[in-house]
């Protein structure tokens, strides 16, 4: 398809980005999360989910769902560049969605985590599962990590025992801007990734096809009595 | 003893965060409760005495002081009121100091309140609070915390008997599927064994926090209140109540060496033993009586090891009745029906007085359908202080 010139101009230059394997987690309650990277033509369905969470104050989730948001959007109309986006789907309802991107081949750029479905660790599956596509399949060396909320810091920076680049301010800052900038390391990774990271690969089909139906969720822990 | 002392009104916060709110307004919604139930809301003047049971708002919340706040929360002065605080048992002994002020003739009709805010701070800083309570040079200064203690005993207690990480696992699904039925609880989310412990994916979905211990082998950090009026049945101020009581037959409470390594084995919880056999001998009962039991399962492994010093499994057995499904709701010794620590969650002051809220609930026939153990006559609930260094046995009967 042609595309306007000065479309062409506006878009950034893009990083090949290696797909990511689907994979499946059993959740503790049973329920089987599948996470896989999210197609263009589905960001309506990303946004849907997304933007109840806008007006949510509580653990900055206004914050993180108005800049996923964007993120999103970013992605689907050529605005940021090298953006990949994953999605944790259970019986193909989204539990949560983790965006990202990478600078250089060797530096990657955690954007947001945001985790609909509540108290199954689904986020830190999904945080997971993006430094792995980071590492394992972009091949970054190192990826840029901050946290907006109490909940993110005690689950990545502690958890994950980042590296803390904040005294390297300026040479060293985040793209989200304003708060410390931590790093995972590949070292870091390595130490960490069998204890944080798991899903068994191949998905099977029945399964598979089930999750590459997205649908928004119906219910949020996080607005009581909410109807879409 | 020559009083009858009942449980006339309880009182629940739902368990889980309440970090937004003060913990003197989380305790008094709890206390309201209980008033109302007992039918003296507006006669609460009535009360003689307020007993709070609470570990560490001092650290916690950088608040002291939660009795007096509590009864100028509830417009209760000049009521007088009093703190008692024994660790992670400091419910159970407000209990026991209410049941003591009755007995006493001190007082006809005691309000007792259990409550902590845990998660105004970090998980870590959480567990650096109840450290405190251990050995100041010979533990805490070494570097160990509860689950560190729990993962050793854990650890020697599988070595000894046989029982596997898949057995602890086992107390988890129990204990969730119960808890996922209380209204009350922290935790509402039932897990399965595949999932936390046979499946591909369980050694990450459930992973360890203190080997062998794992996340689903660990109660949660948990903010909470609970509360119960107690009355001396036999005074003039019995008739105030709209509710049939239920019976506080026994409580009692013994202590061990506060460093564990100064037990004769560390598997043994003298404590326990002690205090239970004290609470059988007070309510004329024995472990063949009890119809169910609330037990202070912070780390799944103690209620195998508090249900064998209670005597309600022979030592090193306990593992194999969970196995057999005897301690599953409708099991024949029904263990845990409210979720326990681990599902309901462990606001460390409030657990105890949050046991025997349970224990009267269950007594009355009121809890919700799924975890109603059937026609019960005794309940019993341990509240664990320390590691098991100072600990409390209540039994309630249904007369």
């Amino acid at each position: 398809m042609a595309i306007d010139p000065i479309e062409a101009k506006l878009r950034p230059p893009a990083l090949p980005i290696t797909p990511y394997p689907a994979k499946m987690i059993t959740l503790a309650n049973g329920e089987i999360m599948v996470v896989r990277e999210a197609k263009r033509e589905e960001v309506g369905v990303l946004l849907g989910t997304v933007y109840p969470l806008i007006g949510v104050p509580a653990d900055y989730y206004d914050i993180v769902a108005a800049r996923m948001y964007e993120e999103l959007l970013g992605w689907y109309r050529y605005r940021t560049a090298n953006e990949f986006v994953l999605v944790g789907a259970i019986d193909g309802v989204i539990a949560g969605i983790v965006t990202s991107r990478s600078v250089s081949p060797k530096l990657g750029m955690s954007l947001h985590t945001l985790t609909i479905k509540r108290g199954l660790r689904v986020g830190a599956q999904l945080f997971a599962a993006k430094m792995e596509d980071h590492i394992e399949f972009q091949g970054a060396d190192e990826v840029w990590i901050v946290a907006e909320s109490p909940n993110g810091w005690r689950r990545w920076m502690i958890e994950y025992e980042l590296e803390d680049r904040s005294h390297l301010y300026p040479d060293v800052r985040h793209e989200l801007g304003g708060v410390p900038t931590f790093a995972l390391t590949r070292k870091l990774w390595d130490a960490v990734k069998a204890s944080k990271c798991t899903g068994v690969r191949p998905v099977p089909p029945a399964i598979l096809a089930t999750a590459s139906k997205l649908k928004m969720p119906n219910e949020y822990p996080q607005i009581p009595g909410f109807k879409r | 003893m020559s009083a009858r002392i009942g449980i006339v009104g309880v009182g629940h916060t739902r368990f889980g965060n309440s970090s937004e709110y003060d913990l003197a307004d989380v305790m008094a919604y709890a206390a309201t409760d209980a008033l109302i139930d007992a039918g003296i809301l507006e006669k609460r003047r009535e009360v003689d005495q307020v007993i709070v049971g609470n570990m560490a708002s001092g650290l916690f919340c950088n608040q002291t002081s939660v009795a007096s706040s509590l009864v100028s929360r509830m417009d209760m002065e000049p009521v007088p009121a009093e703190l008692v605080e024994n660790g992670p048992a400091s419910g159970a002994s407000a209990v026991k100091v209410g049941y003591m002020a009755i007995a006493s003739g001190m007082a006809d009709v005691a309000l007792v309140v259990g409550g902590e805010i845990m998660r105004k701070v970090s998980g870590w800083r959480a567990t650096d609070v109840v450290a405190t309570m251990l050995h100041t040079e010979a533990e805490y200064a070494m570097g160990l915390t509860l689950p560190s203690f729990g993962g050793m005993f854990a650890r020697l207690y599988m070595e000894r008997y046989g029982c596997t990480e898949r057995d602890l696992a086992l107390i988890a699904v129990k204990d969730h599927a119960n808890g996922a039925l209380n209204k009350y609880a922290h935790v509402q989310t039932p897990c399965t064994i595949e999932a936390i412990a046979d499946s591909a994916t369980a050694h990450v979905v459930n992973n360890y926090v203190a080997e062998p211990l794992r996340i689903y082998s660990t109660c949660p950090v948990t903010d909470g209140a609970a509360a119960l009026v107690l009355a001396n049945m036999d005074s003039p101020k019995a008739k105030l109540f709209k509710q049939k009581p239920v019976r506080i037959a026994g409580v009692a409470s013994a202590t061990d060496t506060h460093c564990v390594h100064n037990r004769r084995d560390p598997l043994y919880l003298d404590a326990v033993r002690i205090a239970g056999e004290k609470a059988y001998a007070m309510a004329g009962v024995g472990p063949k009586d009890i119809s169910f039991a609330e037990l202070h399962d912070a780390f799944v492994i103690l209620e195998l090891a508090i249900s064998e010093e209670l005597g309600l499994f022979e030592r090193g057995k306990a593992y194999l009745a969970v196995r057999e499904g005897a301690t599953a709701i409708n099991g024949r010794l029904p263990i845990n029906p409210s979720g326990g620590l681990k599902a309901k969650g462990h606001p460390v002051g409030a657990t105890g007085v949050s046991q025997i809220v349970e224990l009267a609930r269950q007594l009355r026939g009121e809890v919700e359908p799924g975890r109603q153990v059937k026609d019960p006559k005794y309940g019993m609930a341990v509240n664990f202080g320390g590691f098991g260094n100072n600990v409390v046995a209540t039994i309630c009967a249904k007369d």
